[in-house]
């Protein structure tokens, strides 16, 4: 670690109504991997908007290399050296890789563009990077972490000093989590300060040199990572311990019945030939590398895209499911990995939202019993632990995993018993996963069955009693819990043909 | 809507931690305002013209804005439903001349009775309205091109229909002219705007529709989130087509409230119409994004627009300088939603 490039000292920032920052300290220095820390609303964002000029700060200073600085917008905090590599890809899919990085600012020759010469420039920023992208690939054909290399070659471009990642590794294959690292390991070598925002642990440990932990708005403290246990910081966090034992045996009975058979389903280039069974009261872990056909079974299985062909058996019952109704009919509720485009209508409350799926029981008459709706709504808030001032708050004003327990509410309203949850605590903060796992168990205890996408190793590891594994559209792997390990798991999401 | 969040004012101030005063007020705000607003607005207006023109203040006046009132209500409470879907229905203006034309043509030419004539443009108005509730949930058209191509056949078809003449339903003193007497009543010599008890009653009910059925329910959940409404187990199409369907039926009722109202129709007609329908349920803040809007909104932005219309001609602001009021008038409404969108992303 070098010299302080960075200094945050006593950042206060408050909206009407809320303390959102409250004197929050950090400190970055050339050549170091700082963590920042803390769970969902604990106010990171909100710190880096404030150092970026996104916000302007009520309280406190910024010194940025020995001087005193405050940028009044993101613009000038990039010309200074400052840039974010944003969680999500602000990535134009039609214009080629060079285009995408040089947007904005593209090199000139007179009055024209001059395509060539940003390609060069663009395959030089590559070069210095060490990564293999042809700077004139249209940039919706490359993969999701090819795209965030881009968005890291545009950020060097920028001459930056200070680079920000938000979450960088929430959409990356193993793989590609690796060939991030090492690039910003590159980078921390060649003494830029680093700012590396979250929530996976075992990154962290890896990864940092320190860790500034937020709490509430609020500085916790900064520790140094190796110097540090993860119950330590977690423990900084949320104020407890969260243990995260994997499950060593199955806790379903040998003769539950199946619920869910499915046979030879075929589904698009992502669905080949899968087939399963779900117990009762069983967690069926689905694991397997980005794109390897996870989510999409879980579509067509719901009946949200169309399948070419394949069985589908409920309860012993062979069923037609051909639309989303169908498989509520048949009992399935879904939970998706994207939570605000298929889960929830963010602009409605949180009773609409619960009683979405099962209107039909609402009715009174013509009319819709908003009473029993309010009621019903207010029961499963208090049953799933939903923080929500009340069943009339608009679900837009919850918490990622407030939210995610809306989800579930909707489908147990419904009184679904085989649930699907596609990755569902992406994006959700330490606190709120243990008790949406928490709720997993207790539904499987109460005879439900789940089949639950994950893509954290951790997770599947946790939670599942049985564990199907998939590779490039293909089931190429079942294990029991027992008889799982990270390494043959791996191992089997990547066993391609 | 309105009232939900009011109860709940007090409540989420209280909670601080989540932040919910913060987030929700403003949204509270400006659903609570942008009517407070409308009404401030209408009542300005109404003083305005009162005050610059003595024309305005007369009975005669308020007669002739309910008759731009009445079918500017129907076209607006139903494509106010599209408009909620997160769609729109362009068809609505050349529709209701059309189907007036073409009830009118059965009760002058065919010499049908008056009500087949009715029946039959209200029908025409379902006709169309399913169709184009087919061509955008079935067919995966934008609803922007589904219904302004239905806009230019409409606009051909009742041209054909009446061969090209001009059609004008029978007169309120004529035997047969019962329709005019359904929204203007002559009760010994004083004219009496009946037609306002008719929208007044189908607000109501069509409120009561969208705020309080399964189907309404469905509709604003379309518009808000269509994909997360179809993965709840929600019949999408069905509903969506539902939105298209009542737009049409409402046309329908339109067209009996222009020909009751005006002298006669022109075939090719009615272009034009549906902006001043579409703006005042804008205006009235319906989202042209989908997912929001009130009845209760739509009419009192109708009446905005039906005032503008009658009151600028008489404080002699020419016809020319009408369209570019109105058209400024609605980028300030369109411009408000774009703002209340920005507070809740």
């Amino acid at each position: 670690m070098g010299d302080v490039i960075l200094t945050m000292k006593g950042i206060d920032k408050s909206f009407p109504g809320v303390h959102a920052l409250d004197h929050v300290d950090l400190e970055v220095r050339k050549g170091e991997v700082h963590a920042l820390m803390g769970e969902n609303g604990a106010g990171k964002s909100t710190l880096m908007k404030v150092l970026t000029g996104i916000y302007s700060k009520d309280e406190g200073t910024i010194t940025y290399e020995g001087k005193e600085v405050e940028f009044s917008n993101p613009r000038a905090a990039q010309d200074a050296g400052i840039v974010i590599v944003h969680q999500e890809l602000n990535m134009l899919g039609h214009l080629t890789v060079a285009q995408n990085i040089f947007i904005g600012r593209e090199i000139m020759n007179g009055k024209l563009i001059d395509d060539k010469k940003m390609n060069e420039e663009a395959a030089k920023l590559f070069d210095q990077l060490g990564i293999d992208i042809d700077p004139k690939e249209t940039m919706s054909r490359l993969t999701v972490g090819k795209q965030q290399m881009c968005e890291i070659a545009k950020a060097i471009s920028h001459e930056a000093k200070v680079i920000i990642f938000d979450e960088p590794s929430a959409a990356l294959t193993e793989a590609e989590i690796e060939e991030l690292f090492k690039i910003i390991r590159d980078l921390r070598d060649k003494q830029m300060g680093i700012v590396y925002i979250s929530h996976r642990m075992d990154e962290i440990k890896v990864i940092t040199d320190r860790v500034t932990v937020m709490r509430d708005g609020g500085y916790v403290g900064t520790l140094i990572t190796k110097d540090s246990t993860k119950d330590d910081i977690i423990n900084m966090m949320v104020g407890r311990v969260i243990y995260e034992d994997p499950k060593t045996e199955s806790a379903v009975a040998k003769d539950a019945p199946v619920v869910l058979k499915v046979e030879h389903l075929n589904a698009g280039r992502m669905v080949r030939d899968v087939s399963f069974e779900l117990r009762k009261g069983e967690i069926l872990g689905f694991s397997g590398l980005m794109g390897a056909g996870r989510t999409e079974t879980a579509r067509a299985l719901f009946g949200a895209d169309p399948k070419e062909s394949g069985d589908i058996y409920v309860n012993g019952q062979k069923v037609d499911i051909k639309t989303p109704q169908d498989a509520v009919k048949c009992g399935i509720g879904y939970l998706s990995e994207d939570r605000k485009r298929y889960g929830i209508v963010v602009d409605k409350t949180v009773a609409e939202n619960s009683t979405m799926a099962s209107l039909e029981s609402f009715m009174k008459g013509m009319f819709i019993d908003k009473k029993k709706e309010n009621q019903i709504a207010q029961q499963y808030v208090e049953t799933l632990k939903t923080k929500t001032p009340g069943v009339d708050q608009l679900v837009v004003n919850l918490s990622g995993g407030n939210q995610q327990k809306v989800v579930i509410a909707k489908w147990l309203v419904r009184n679904c018993d085989i649930l699907i949850f596609d990755e569902p605590t992406r994006g959700i903060d330490v606190g709120a996963k243990s008790e949406i796992y928490q709720l997993m168990n207790e539904l499987v205890a109460e005879g439900k069955s789940i089949i639950m996408i994950s893509s954290e190793m951790t997770e599947i590891l946790r939670m599942s009693d049985r564990i199907v594994v998939m590779c490039e559209g293909r089931k190429t792997g079942e294990l029991d819990i027992a008889e799982a390990t990270q390494e043959r798991i791996m191992h089997a999401a990547t066993l391609r043909d | 809507m309105r009232q939900r969040l009011g109860i709940r004012g007090d409540e989420t101030m209280t909670d601080k931690k989540q932040g919910n005063a913060f987030t929700n007020n403003p949204i509270v705000r400006a659903i609570g305002v942008q009517k407070i607003v409308v009404v401030i607005v209408l009542i300005a207006m109404i003083l305005f013209f009162s005050a610059m023109s003595p024309a305005f203040r007369q009975y005669s006046t308020l007669l002739s804005i309910m008759d731009y009132t009445y079918y500017l209500a129907f076209l607006g409470i139903g494509v106010t439903f599209c408009l909620i879907t997160g769609g729109v229905d362009l068809s609505i203006g050349t529709g209701m001349f059309c189907y007036a034309l073409i009830g009118g043509y059965l009760i002058n030419y065919v010499h049908t009775p008056v009500i087949v004539g009715i029946l039959a443009t209200v029908a025409c108005g379902l006709i169309a309205g399913t169709i184009n509730g087919l061509i955008v949930s079935k067919g995966g058209h934008a609803p922007f091109l589904a219904t302004l191509c239905m806009m230019m056949i409409l606009r051909g078809l009742g041209a054909l229909v009446t061969g090209g003449a001009s059609i004008t339903w029978p007169g309120a003193t004529a035997p047969n002219g019962w329709t005019r007497t359904l929204f203007k009543m002559d009760m010994g010599g004083t004219k009496v705007p009946l037609g306002f008890l008719w929208v007044l009653i189908l607000a109501v009910v069509m409120s009561i529709f969208l705020n309080r059925s399964r189907p309404g329910r469905y509709i604003i959940a379309i518009g808000s989130n269509k994909e997360a409404t179809r993965l709840s187990g929600v019949n999408v199409a069905v509903y969506q087509t539902l939105a298209y369907i009542i737009s049409g039926l409402f046309t329908g009722l339109a067209a009996l409230a222009y020909s009751s109202a005006f002298q006669s129709m022109t075939p090719g007609g009615g272009g034009g119409i549906e902006l001043n329908a579409i703006g005042g349920a804008i205006i009235g803040g319906t989202s042209m994004s989908g997912g929001a809007g009130t009845i209760a909104g739509t009419i009192l932005g109708v009446f905005i627009m039906s005032v503008l219309q009658t009151g600028l001609p008489l404080i002699g602001i020419q016809a020319n300088f009408q369209q570019i009021i109105i058209g400024i008038v609605l980028i300030v409404a369109v411009y408000i939603d774009v703002l209340k969108n920005k507070k809740l992303a």
